[in-house]
């Protein structure tokens, strides 16, 4: 890794995002807490509705209502993303320095717009280049994401260009004004299976050229087992694992996190049955106090029901279960 | 062995009952909460009372003149009186009891139309989208076509030629007004049409008249009723304005429009002979309106998590602001 | 391009068709123009000789074809009514409608767009529900009660416009508004609700999260999308205006355009008139339609024209 400041590059402290439903008050975040350091890979894995999108998204301000961020900072270079005051600083970082991709490349470009006017307005925007610059640079950009030529596509409808194409374009617009930070939502997801090898293909590249720290959200342990160097791990709206990726997946401490590895299909071990979790995920509009995970865990202790744990077990890796305590000898 | 087979299937009759039952609650539970279209249902339904009752609410006969008490103004004036409280149009005819009786004809025509123009419109549209091929090629070049007409031209020229009355009135709007019904039937056939289940009623050997009746109609309802309540407000402008321009309904039968027409002429001394009816006009209109927003939004839960959304965002602002509000202004020592 | 324009004339020639000969057929074999037009003391042989004038003494059939070759020349013969030709009269008062569709509307256009998005934007605020109690006042209303409140008002009352006629820019003020406040009523509450679907797509996040400014976003990608059935909506409410709606207005404040000189032509029974004039409103609605077709290609490249 290379020589970072000590600040993290982004860093988020117990956010806290509500939506308010007819049906009730959803606790989609409940205190998440995680950070990226320079030209690291952050991966956070959890099922649907755990909160990893809703995190992400309060970082790049994407909140709307009926959605609202309640509590917690978000901290971008040691500066705060939340504060009313620092608007100015917000809008110049969004887009430039922290550039989003979504998952459904069909839904996430203007079907009314060809892509080079959506690529070359963010350059025209926040690098204030002319309109020729702009062409140039984003044909640069096609090219960087393995887009065979370049001139014919600017000028293209996104529903003239197939899945795995759009979401390359997704890319390069992320990639325009050479951010720092790159969040994927769920990259991969809405593509074939071939397709997303090379779109993680391509990420990982990219990564590793460019030095951009990545926040990959997916509910695919082998994606970021493949990609990134540390990982969270999502349940219920709060991180209840977080670490280095190897030894997460090497040595689980939360009884979630095995569950999730233990369900994973491998192609090297033959098994009759496939293991899933037992339960479903709690309802948010009144989630239980204490740890979340409680009725469907197998190590569940009375202790556990009533309060949340939050325990270090040494450099970078928290767990949120009291097991952890107990294995540690604490 | 039969026994007990009819038990059930006299619980199962009684269990249904109880059901129609259940959801009329429910609705009643819907309007309460949504205040525009209650307001709307008390509205149309006293409109509809009135013009039922309309001989023996009136205080006097809508035809009967009284030469003597010409223009006479509404009682909250000197010269009115408790007799005419709506006061007397140019021939002494007590206004209160033609806007009784007008909404006879505004509910009628609009009633009549809707039934007439629906039903076509709805049979060619089952006919369209479910026979497909060349009738419904046909008869959607037919609607294309229709639609094209410049209509309220036509039904002046028709009118004018065979002559205004409530039938033709009828008859012309139902001509005019099928085309909304045919269209809206057939892309709901064809979207219910080609969902999976039944395609696997058909597979399994069910028969039109069953697939229509039990698949098809019973997802249209809930739309058709919603277009049917919009279009009845829109037969009631249309009558009006046909009346008003003297091809609609005659004199010496009342209709709002015809009033407003009438009270055109003696509007500069006496106003309320075109605000009264035209008032009426828009409150029955307004009413129906309110009816079909509230029926819109029981019907799409997606329309109603909108609405509560735009709710709580207006409250969370104005909370937002209040919080904001206090922070900038000095405690009180 | 070339099958598509050739399938919407063809669709526009038998709309037109259609429209005349119903005209023609309800004109001639229901109504009576000789009775109409000669006083009632004529004798048979006047009537004789005004019917072979008109040409309606020959079959049906004759009469079809001529009337046809005719048309095509569009000559509707002389109005019964001003003995002149019909369709001079037409493209006399045919401006004067399209003036007024035009100031109606276009008032109607410039209001209802800001309204309708500054409601979608601040959703639950007053002008969300001004904008939405109002519009539901402004669709209930009926256009001549409207207008002649107006009249009562404004000129009667304040004495500020004037109340009928035509001539200067003050005429036009209280007619246009009539004419626009139902469009300005439907068109709000389309563009309020477009703009609510379209803002909560995804790929306007997408463009928030781009860091585009907010009137970027909302006033070019997220209006463009919206475009169409605003679009849509317009069109309709200019061809309602001119296949005859505007008849209402007109009548109202006596405003010289089509609709009101079709009304005079039916009450004095004058078919040559009335057939020019159907003619012309069937013609009109066909052009624009397809303006339309075209228009919406140009908004939505996604749609194919065929």
């Amino acid at each position: 890794m290379t020589a970072s400041p000590n600040i993290p590059l982004l860093e988020a402290r117990d956010l806290v995002v509500n939506f308010y439903t007819r049906g009730g008050v959803v606790q989609a975040s409940r205190g998440v807490s995680f950070q990226v350091d320079y030209g690291q890979t952050l991966g956070i894995v959890g099922e649907s509705g755990s909160g990893k999108s809703v995190a992400v998204q309060a970082v790049m301000g994407l909140i709307f209502t009926p959605g609202h961020i309640e509590g917690g900072d978000i901290l971008f270079k040691g500066r705060s993303l939340l504060d009313p005051a620092g608007r100015k600083f917000v809008r110049q970082v969004r887009g430039k320095e922290i550039a989003m991709i979504f998952q459904d490349p069909m839904t996430s470009l203007n079907p009314v717009f060809t892509i080079g006017t959506q690529i070359t307005e963010v350059l025209r925007h926040h690098m204030g280049m002319t309109k020729d610059q702009a062409r140039h640079r984003a044909m640069e950009l096609l090219d960087m994401v393995d887009i065979n030529a370049p001139e014919k596509r600017l000028k293209q409808y996104p529903h003239e260009m197939s899945g795995g194409m759009r979401q390359r374009v997704m890319i390069a617009m992320a990639l325009a004004c050479e951010p720092q930070l790159i969040i994927a939502d769920e990259p991969t997801t809405a593509l074939d299976v071939t397709i997303q090898a090379q779109i993680l293909e391509l990420l990982a590249d990219l990564q590793q050229r460019l030095n951009v720290s990545v926040i990959l959200i997916t509910h695919d342990l082998g994606v970021v087992a493949q990609l990134c160097h540390r990982v969270a791990v999502m349940y219920a709206g709060r991180i209840v694992e977080v670490g280095d990726a190897d030894q997460v997946f090497a040595s689980p401490v939360h009884p979630y996190t095995k569950g999730l590895i233990r369900a994973t299909p491998r192609l090297d071990v033959v098994t009759e049955r496939m293991v899933s979790i037992d339960g479903v995920p709690p309802d948010l509009i009144s989630p239980p106090k204490g740890c979340a995970f409680f009725p469907r865990c197998d190590q569940a202790k009375k202790a556990c029901s009533r309060m949340q744990a939050l325990i270090e077990l040494g450099d970078d890796r928290h767990v949120s279960c009291w097991c952890a305590a107990k294995e540690n000898g604490r | 062995m039969t026994q007990p087979r009819t038990d059930t299937l006299e619980q199962a009759l009684a269990q249904n009952r109880f059901e129609w039952w259940d959801s009329l609650q429910e609705l009643g539970r819907e309007l309460k909460r949504d205040k525009p279209g209650l307001i709307g249902v008390i509205l149309i339904t006293s409109l509809v009372l009135m013009a039922v009752f309309a001989p023996y609410i009136a205080p006097h006969d809508p035809a009967a003149q009284d030469l003597t008490a010409r223009l006479a103004p509404p009682v909250w004036y000197d010269k009115g009186t408790w007799n005419h409280i709506l006061g007397t149009d140019h021939l002494g005819r007590d206004v209160l009891s033609r806007t009784i009786h007008g909404a006879r004809v505004s509910l009628w025509v609009g009633a009549a139309v809707v039934l007439c123009a629906g039903g076509f419109g709805v049979v060619m549209g089952l006919m369209a989208g479910y026979l497909g091929g060349r009738t419904d090629a046909f008869i959607m070049r037919w609607i294309d076509t229709q639609v094209a007409f410049p209509g309220l031209l036509l039904a002046l020229i028709i009118l004018a030629v065979i002559g205004p009355s409530l039938t033709t009135v009828v008859v012309v709007l139902s001509l005019n007004g099928w085309m909304v019904y045919g269209r809206m039937t057939r892309s709901a056939v064809l979207s219910i049409r080609q969902s999976p289940y039944v395609e696997a009623a058909e597979v399994v050997g069910c028969r039109w008249p069953r697939i229509l009746f039990r698949h098809i109609l019973p997802n249209l309802t809930s739309p058709l009723l919603t277009l049917a309540i919009l279009e009845f407000a829109r037969i009631v402008l249309a009558e009006a304005a046909l009346s008003f321009l003297g091809l609609g309904i005659q004199p010496p039968a009342t209709s709002w429009g015809l009033d407003v027409a009438m009270g055109k002429n003696y509007m500069f001394m006496a106003w309320w002979l075109v605000t009264i009816p035209g008032c009426a006009i828009a409150v029955t209109v307004l009413a129906i309106n309110l009816v079909a927003s509230w029926l819109r939004l029981i019907s799409d839960p997606q329309e109603r998590e909108k609405q509560y959304a735009r709710h709580m965002a207006g409250v969370m602002r104005k909370k937002l602001h209040a919080v904001l509000e206090k922070e900038k202004t000095p405690e009180a020592p | 391009m070339g099958r598509f324009i050739y399938r919407r004339l063809v669709h526009g020639l038998i709309v037109i068709l259609g429209v005349t000969v119903i005209v023609f057929v309800v004109t001639r074999m229901v109504g009576d123009p000789v009775q109409v037009m000669l006083p009632l003391e004529s004798t048979p042989e006047q009537r004789a000789a005004f019917e072979q004038k008109l040409g309606l003494d020959r079959p049906i059939h004759i009469q079809f074809v001529e009337f046809m070759g005719n048309l095509v020349r569009l000559d509707f013969g002389e109005s019964l009514w001003q003995k002149r030709p019909a369709m001079d009269i037409v493209f006399e008062k045919l401006p004067m409608t399209i003036l007024l569709t035009a100031v109606g509307i276009g008032f109607a256009c410039v209001m209802a767009i800001p309204l309708g998005i500054i409601a979608a934007l601040r959703p639950g605020g007053w002008v969300d529900r001004v904008t939405v109690f109002g519009s539901l006042l402004g669709l209930s209303v009926p256009q001549f009660w409207l207008g002649l409140l107006f009249i009562v008002v404004f000129a009667v009352q304040f004495k500020i416009l004037p109340t009928s006629g035509t001539g200067t820019p003050s005429h036009i003020l209280l007619p246009a508004l009539t004419m626009g406040l139902p469009t300005l009523a439907r068109l709000v509450m389309l563009v309020r609700s477009s703009m609510i679907d379209e803002l909560n797509r995804q790929y306007v996040k997408t463009s928030f999260a781009k860091g585009l400014p907010f009137l970027r976003v909302v006033g070019l990608h997220a209006l463009r999308n919206a475009g169409l059935p605003i679009m849509t909506l317009v069109g309709w409410e200019v061809i309602r205006s001119l296949a005859g709606y505007s008849v209402v207005v007109e009548t109202v404040f006596a405003w010289p355009g089509i609709g009101l000189t079709a009304i005079q032509a039916i009450e004095r029974e004058d078919l040559i008139l009335i057939q020019a004039i159907v003619f012309t409103a069937a013609v009109c609605v066909v052009l624009i339609n397809i303006a339309m077709d075209f228009l919406y290609k140009l908004i939505d490249p996604r749609l194919k024209l065929t």
